[in-house]
C-alpha cells in the first residue's frame, strides 16, 4: 500500500455535502433567503445578547410602550425592554433545540446502526420501540417526563425532547445501513478484515451524513416547537427570557394578551418563532434540490 | 390471517410496554406520588403528613410496604378491570374525569378533523388535475405557513382577535355557565358558539397538510391507463376527477384519517388550554402543572391507547380498502 491512495471519505463529504450545496443555495432565491435568516438567528443568538443588554430592573412607569427608538419592540407589562428579552430568549430557545437535535441525531444514529448492522432479535426488539415511539405522539410524553424530571436547565430540557423525537431518523438510518451493507465497498472492506469500528466510522457514517445534516434542521425545528410549547404551558420555568416564557407571561400571568397595548409584546416571540420556522423550511428547501439536482430549476 | 394477528399481538405488546413504563416512571419520580401527594395534602387541609400519607395510600388503594412490583401487579388488575385511576386535586377517580372531559374533545376534534380532511381532499385533487393555475403556488404557500406556525400560536392569535378584541366568540368553556346542559336550541347554539375558535384552529393548521398529501396521491394516480381511457371516452372533467382520480387517491388517505382520529387526544393539550375547553388536554395540561400524578397517567393511557387502536384499525382496513395491498406476514 503506497500513499496513492488519497481518497478520504470525509474530504469527500466536505467537498460534495458541504461546499457544492452552499453554490445550489446561493443560486436559489427561496433557500437563500431562508439562509440568511437563519442566520440572522444564530448572530441574534451568539452576539445578541453580548450586544444587546438585559434590564431586569421593573419600570412601572414605562410598562406597554410601543415601539420607540430606545424600545424596537416596544416594553412589557413591567417596563422591560422586549426586544432585549427577545434577543437574550434566542439563545436561550436556539441552543436547547441545538442540543436536542444532537441527542436526537446521536440516539437516532445508535438505534439505527445497531439494528442494522445487528440483524436478528437486537433488530426486531429495536424495532419495536421504534414502533411505539412512532407510535404515541409526542407532546403528551414530553409533558410526562417535563413533569417527572423537574427540568431545571437547557441539558435536561434537551435530553426530554429528544427522548421521544427519534424515531423516524432511526428507522431511516436503519433502512439505509441495511441497503448500505449490501453494497460492494462494505463487503470488499469486510474482506480486507477491516474492524467493526472502522467500518462504521469511515464507511457507513459518511454515507448517512448528508441524510442526518438535512434532518438536523428539521429536528431544531420541532425541538423548537415542543419546547416553546412546554414553556409556555408554564410546565418548566426555569429560565425567564425564553420566548416560551415570554408567551406564558403574555398569556396567562400578566393579561397582556386582554390589553390592546400589549400586542407587541404578545407578537414578538410568535413572530420570531413564526420567522425562524420559515427560514428552515425555506433554506430546507434548498437543501432538497442540492440532494436531488432533478428539482433544480434551468 | 397470520398478518392480522400479529399486528394485534405488536399492538397489545406497545400498549404494555407504554403502561409498564409510565407506572415505573412516575414511581421512581423523586419523593414517592404517595409522599408527595401526601405532602400536598398535608398543606392544602391542614393534616398532618402520617394522615395525608394514610389518605393518599387508599386513593391508591395500594400500599407503600408493598415492593414496587406487588404495587405495579395491583394497579395492571385495576387496570383491567378498567379502573385507570384516581386525582388526588378532583378527589374523584380518573373515569369521572374522563367521562365529563372526552366528549367535549372528540366533539371538537372530529368535527375538525373531518372539516380539514375534505376541505384538503378537495384542494389537493383540484391542485393535482389543474397544475397550472394560481391555485397550486397558493395551497404551497399556505402550507409552508402553517407548517412553520406552531398550532398554539395559531390559536392564541385567534383568541386575541376575535375572542378578547372583536367579542365575537367566548374566551372559556364549553357552553355558557349561565345555562343548564339540556337538549334544547339555546343550549346547543351556545356549545357551537363556544366550539367555532377550537375548531378553526384545528382545521386552519392541518387542511394544508392534508391537501398536500393528497396532492402526492392522486399525481402518482395521474398516469394510470384509466385516466387515459376516462379521457378518450370523452368525459366531463369534473367527474374524472373526483370519481375516477379522486376516489383512487384517496385510499392511502383513509389510512391517515383513521391514525389522526386516534391521534386527536395527543394533540388537544396545547390548544384546549389555550381556549380554556374543558376537554381531555386541558384536564392533562392542568394535571401536569399540578403534579396530579394518577390523573397523568390515567390520561396519558387512555391517549396511547387511542392512538395505538386507530393505528391498527388503520393497518387492516388498508388491506380491506385496498386488495392489492396484502398484510407482510
Amino acid at each position: 500500500m503506497n500513499s496513492v491512495a488519497v481518497y478520504s471519505p470525509w474530504r469527500d463529504f466536505w467537498e460534495h455535502s458541504l461546499v457544492g450545496p452552499l453554490r445550489v443555495i446561493y443560486r436559489n432565491k427561496r433557500a437563500f433567503a431562508g439562509m440568511l435568516i437563519l442566520l440572522g438567528f444564530l448572530f441574534m443568538a451568539t452576539i445578541g445578547p453580548e450586544i444587546v443588554e438585559l434590564d431586569p430592573e421593573y419600570h412601572y412607569a414605562e410598562r406597554f410602550r410601543p415601539p420607540s427608538l430606545e424600545h424596537p419592540l416596544g416594553t412589557d407589562y413591567v417596563g422591560r425592554d422586549v426586544f432585549a428579552q427577545l434577543v437574550h430568549g434566542s439563545r436561550d430557545v436556539l441552543s436547547i433545540a441545538f442540543l436536542a437535535a444532537f441527542f436526537t441525531i446521536l440516539i437516532a444514529i445508535a438505534i439505527g446502526m445497531l439494528s442494522g448492522l445487528q440483524g436478528g432479535m437486537v433488530d426486531v426488539a429495536l424495532m419495536l420501540v421504534t414502533n411505539a415511539v412512532l407510535t404515541i405522539p409526542s407532546f403528551p410524553v414530553m409533558l410526562i417526563f417535563a413533569a417527572v424530571l423537574r427540568v431545571r436547565d437547557p441539558i435536561s430540557l434537551a435530553f426530554i425532547l429528544s427522548i421521544w423525537a427519534w424515531g423516524g431518523l432511526a428507522r431511516a438510518i436503519r433502512s439505509q445501513i441495511l441497503s448500505l451493507k449490501e453494497r460492494e465497498f462494505i463487503e470488499a472492506a469486510r474482506l480486507l478484515d477491516l474492524s467493526t469500528y472502522h467500518i462504521i466510522r469511515n464507511e457507513l457514517l459518511p454515507n448517512v451524513m448528508p441524510f442526518i445534516a438535512i434532518n438536523f434542521l428539521t429536528l431544531m425545528r420541532n425541538a423548537i416547537t415542543a419546547s416553546v410549547g412546554l414553556m409556555f404551558l408554564g410546565l418548566i420555568p426555569f429560565s425567564a427570557a425564553n420566548w416560551g416564557m415570554m408567551l406564558n407571561l403574555a398569556t396567562f400571568q400578566s393579561g397582556a394578551i386582554y390589553l390592546p397595548q400589549g400586542i407587541y409584546y404578545v407578537m414578538a416571540p410568535m413572530m420570531a418563532i413564526i420567522l425562524f420556522q420559515l427560514g428552515a423550511v425555506f433554506f430546507a428547501h434548498g437543501l432538497d434540490e442540492v440532494l436531488d439536482p432533478r428539482l433544480r430549476e434551468g | 390471517m397470520l398478518g392480522t394477528l400479529k399486528r394485534v399481538a405488536i399492538a397489545i405488546f406497545t400498549l404494555f410496554l407504554v403502561m409498564t413504563v409510565t407506572f415505573f416512571l412516575i414511581h421512581q419520580t423523586p419523593g414517592d406520588v404517595i409522599q408527595e401527594m401526601a405532602a400536598l395534602y398535608a398543606q392544602q387541609y391542614g393534616v398532618s403528613i402520617e394522615e395525608g400519607t394514610r389518605i393518599a395510600t387508599s386513593f391508591y388503594g395500594y400500599n407503600l410496604d408493598e415492593p414496587l412490583w406487588a404495587q405495579y401487579l395491583d394497579y395492571v388488575g385495576r387496570l383491567l378491570k378498567g379502573e385507570l385511576g384516581y386525582s388526588l386535586i378532583y378527589r374523584v377517580s380518573v373515569n369521572q374525569v374522563i367521562v365529563k372531559a372526552l366528549p367535549w374533545t372528540v366533539f371538537v376534534l372530529s368535527i375538525s378533523l373531518l372539516l380539514s380532511f375534505s376541505l384538503g381532499m378537495i384542494m389537493g385533487v383540484t391542485i393535482a388535475w389543474k397544475r397550472k393555475t394560481i391555485l397550486d403556488p397558493l395551497v404551497t404557500a399556505y402550507a409552508s405557513f402553517t407548517g412553520a406556525t406552531p398550532d398554539y400560536i395559531t390559536a392564541l392569535v385567534l383568541l386575541i382577535i376575535f375572542a378578547i378584541r372583536l367579542h365575537w366568540f367566548p374566551t372559556k368553556g364549553a357552553y355558557d355557565s349561565a345555562l343548564k346542559p339540556a337538549f334544547n336550541w339555546p343550549f346547543i347554539k351556545s356549545v357551537l358558539h363556544h366550539a367555532v375558535l377550537p375548531i378553526v384552529a384545528y382545521t386552519f393548521e392541518n387542511t394544508a397538510a392534508w391537501a398536500l398529501a393528497m396532492k402526492g396521491s392522486a399525481v402518482s394516480v395521474l398516469g394510470e391507463d384509466y385516466i387515459t381511457a376516462a379521457r378518450a371516452r370523452g368525459l366531463k372533467e369534473r367527474r374524472i376527477m373526483f370519481n375516477y382520480m379522486g376516489r383512487n387517491a384517496i385510499l392511502p388517505m383513509v389510512t391517515g384519517l383513521a391514525i389522526a382520529l386516534g391521534g386527536m387526544l395527543g394533540g388537544s393539550a396545547l390548544i384546549e388550554t389555550i381556549f380554556n375547553y374543558p376537554g381531555v388536554g386541558w384536564f392533562f395540561t392542568n394535571a401536569v402543572n399540578r403534579r396530579d400524578y394518577g390523573m397523568m397517567q390515567g390520561l396519558f393511557l387512555l391517549t396511547a391507547a387511542a392512538v395505538i387502536f386507530a393505528n391498527l384499525v388503520a393497518d387492516l382496513l388498508y388491506s380491506v380498502l385496498d386488495p392489492r395491498i396484502k398484510l407482510e406476514e
